[in-house]
């Protein structure tokens, strides 16, 4: 469908990573008795960040595939595209 | 609630991705069927994520966790159960003909295999409902803005009238749907459901995460609660013995088989996703794939509920209403209990409080979430509410079009032509949405009925499709009767039974006499269900037998016994639907025997 969807998914959780993991190198450390002493942001925000990237290189790798696919094919077409 | 900028930073990033995804998806969409078919051109992961996101709604995060809260694990039974031996049977035996007979909807299949009537009354049933669903979802959504107080300090800020928060969140959701859905078609919405997929999963691990560890893990949760909370077929032998009120029978029957079945194999919304798919093998790998994650999501939206009730009893971060702040003992755990009007609990007849199950998930997230992820959380419960929504927007724009306006209004029309309907159709399938939205908010009981109406149609569905993929002889008056004959099974059963201290009217014996009590008013629905699809069935066979068969060159690709089974030839073992759905049902069955 010519987007690789997984490019769009991967772009979203890095910005949003690196968005929680950057506000949780700033934010005070009383922000996270709720949440057990956790700095919840940062350390999701890192998951998040990693998930995002490893999306975003498979999405680049498949894409590069896909045309290198399409490419082969389109050269094997003239001999049919004549008719 | 307090969010500060960070949260509304995370929620905007989300919203431009969700609108850029419709934007680069524009210049793809040529023809009706790029529009509404998405090309039949996804793969089958992706196919397969969307398959349960379309489903996973907010309605299913919010009521999963509120039926954790109430029934415990049990509730996964509803997914155990009531989903993947569904999906699995979809995946590798209806299939075949939804995707091999190139139907471009499930009424548009009835059509081929049956005739024109038993398409018409499957497909406006099907619009009606679906309008109304993705109100309800609008409503639901709207009112949850409400209860958090998300939009209260900006609106205070811009000095808007606090009435508004209402009707900013339904027109603000509507809009955004409108515009994906408009600029990509069923691409852009599966996109968008794959991404909320991963959104929502983002959005509550760490929730359960925080929770569990805040419990004392799984073991620290058993010691706190009921051991029929933490033991999913404790006590099911006997309907008095176990939380849901039912006993295995009817669990089995009616959720695992009646509804189940009735809605993954027979509901164009899920099986849209399916047909979207590139290739046969993709579309029959598509609900195994999405049967994968579908048996974790007990992990993710019914442990919450487990969480917030096994929690001291303790001020709920959000309460219906103040007054409920001030009696915190009235609640359990970190639910709150529902009060009248007077600001005391509401009690039930044995004086026990009124919980308030819906508001476990919202009350996790502020129990548990600072600042910042918070903004996360609350994006993916945002995001569960518009694939909902979305799902049931492009099932209903493709059954207007196809199956409605190309049948009875307009045939013969040019492709760009259709393409337009489906384009009008969205934006007045999102206009009826919205009136359907503010219905709920005036006549809640209006809403109760014609969910009950829905169920009495549903029921009877899956016994004309079993019956029309694997008995030739099946015919389309005996398709038709049997349908009718059997919603008129499940009225009759709904109203002549009742549920142990329900009082009659919506909750059944509206006819009058009450021949049978239910312990449960789960028990209640689920022999609704088997009642109905029994009638079915056996109306089905009869008018069948006593009426012309079609000729068999005409059912080619429609019924088993006619059909060339799809090649598996070069498919490596990991694709065959065969062994993924062995491989997905022995999964299955050991959560089953872990969590017993």
């Amino acid at each position: 469908m010519g987007l690789d969807i997984r490019l769009p998914i991967g772009g979203l959780f890095t910005v949003l990573g690196l968005l929680l993991a950057g506000y949780g190198l700033v934010s005070e450390k009383a922000l996270y008795e709720r949440s057990l002493g956790i700095n919840v942001n940062l350390e999701w925000g890192l998951v998040m960040l990693i998930f995002g990237v490893i999306m975003v290189v498979l999405g680049r790798r498949g894409t590069r595939n896909g045309d290198n696919r399409r490419h082969e094919v389109a050269q094997h077409r003239p001999d049919t595209s004549h008719h | 609630m307090n969010l500060t900028t960070i949260d509304w930073i995370i929620m905007l990033v989300y919203f431009i991705f969700v609108l850029g995804i419709g934007f680069l998806l524009k210049r793809k969409v040529k023809t009706s069927t790029d529009f509404f078919l998405a090309g039949r051109a996804i793969p089958a992961w992706v196919c397969g994520l969307a398959f349960i996101s379309a489903n996973l709604g907010a309605q299913e995060v919010i009521g999963m966790a509120a039926s954790g809260a109430k029934y415990g694990i049990a509730t996964s039974h509803f997914y155990w159960i009531g989903a993947i031996p569904a999906m699995v049977f979809v995946g590798i035996f209806m299939m075949p003909f939804y995707y091999g007979s190139r139907a471009r909807s499930v009424p548009e299949y009835l059509r081929l295999r049956f005739d024109e009537k038993t398409r018409g009354l499957n497909a406006i049933s099907f619009a009606i409902m679906t309008v109304f669903s993705s109100g309800i979802s609008m409503y639901a959504m709207a009112r949850l803005i409400q209860t958090l107080h998300i939009l209260d300090a900006p609106f205070r800020r811009m000095s808007f009238p606090p009435q508004w928060i209402f009707d900013v969140s339904i027109l603000f959701s509507a809009l955004v749907v409108l515009a994906y859905i408009l600029l990509g078609g069923l691409s852009s919405a599966i996109y968008n459901e794959v991404l909320q997929f991963f959104l929502i999963v983002a959005g509550f691990l760490p929730l359960v995460w925080l929770g569990l560890k805040n419990v004392g893990g799984w073991h620290g949760l058993t010691e706190r609660l009921p051991r029929a909370y933490t033991h999913s077929w404790a006590g099911m032998s006997n309907p008095h013995t176990n939380p849901l009120g039912v006993e295995w029978f009817g669990l089995v029957m009616g959720l695992g088989f009646v509804l189940s079945f009735g809605y993954w194999c027979t509901d164009f919304l899920v099986v849209q996703r399916a047909m979207a798919a590139d290739s046969m093998s993709a579309a029959r790998r598509t609900p195994l794939i999405a049967a994968i994650p579908k048996m974790f999501f007990p992990f993710l939206v019914i442990l919450p509920g487990l969480i917030a009730i096994a929690l001291p009893t303790q001020l709920s971060p959000v309460a219906s209403t103040a007054a409920a702040q001030s009696v915190p003992s009235a609640g359990e755990g970190l639910i709150p209990a529902k009060m009248d009007e007077t600001g005391q609990p509401k009690l039930d007849q044995n004086g026990k409080p009124v919980l308030d199950y819906d508001l476990a998930i919202p009350n996790m997230l502020l129990r548990y979430f600072p600042t910042g992820i918070l903004g996360l959380g609350l994006t993916a419960l945002l995001a569960s509410f518009m694939s909902g929504m979305a799902g049931n927007v492009t099932a209903f724009n493709t059954v207007w079009t196809y199956d409605i306006y190309q049948s009875y209004i307009r045939p013969n029309a040019s492709d760009a032509h259709y393409l337009l309907m489906g384009r009008l159709a969205t934006v007045f399938g999102i206009a009826l949405s919205i009136m359907a939205a503010y219905a709920a908010t005036r006549f809640n009981n209006i809403m109760d009925m014609l969910q009950l109406v829905f169920a009495f149609v549903n029921a009877p569905l899956f016994a004309t499709f079993l019956l029309g993929m694997f008995w030739k002889r099946a015919t389309g008056h005996g398709a038709f009767s049997g349908l009718v004959s059997g919603t008129t099974a499940a009225a009759l059963h709904h109203g002549l039974t009742l549920s142990a201290g329900a009082a009659p009217g919506i909750k059944g014996a509206w006819l009058g006499p009450v021949l049978h009590t239910y312990p449960s008013e789960m028990a209640q629905n689920f022999w609704t269900a088997i009642w109905a699809w029994t009638t079915c069935f056996v109306g089905t066979i009869l008018v069948s037998l006593m009426t012309r068969p079609r000729d068999e060159k005409d059912l080619v690709g429609l019924v088993h016994s006619l059909t060339a089974r799809p090649s598996e030839e070069n498919v490596p073992w990991y694709k065959r639907p065969a062994i993924l759905g062995a491989l997905v049902l022995a999964m299955t069955l050991l959560l089953n025997l872990i969590f017993w």
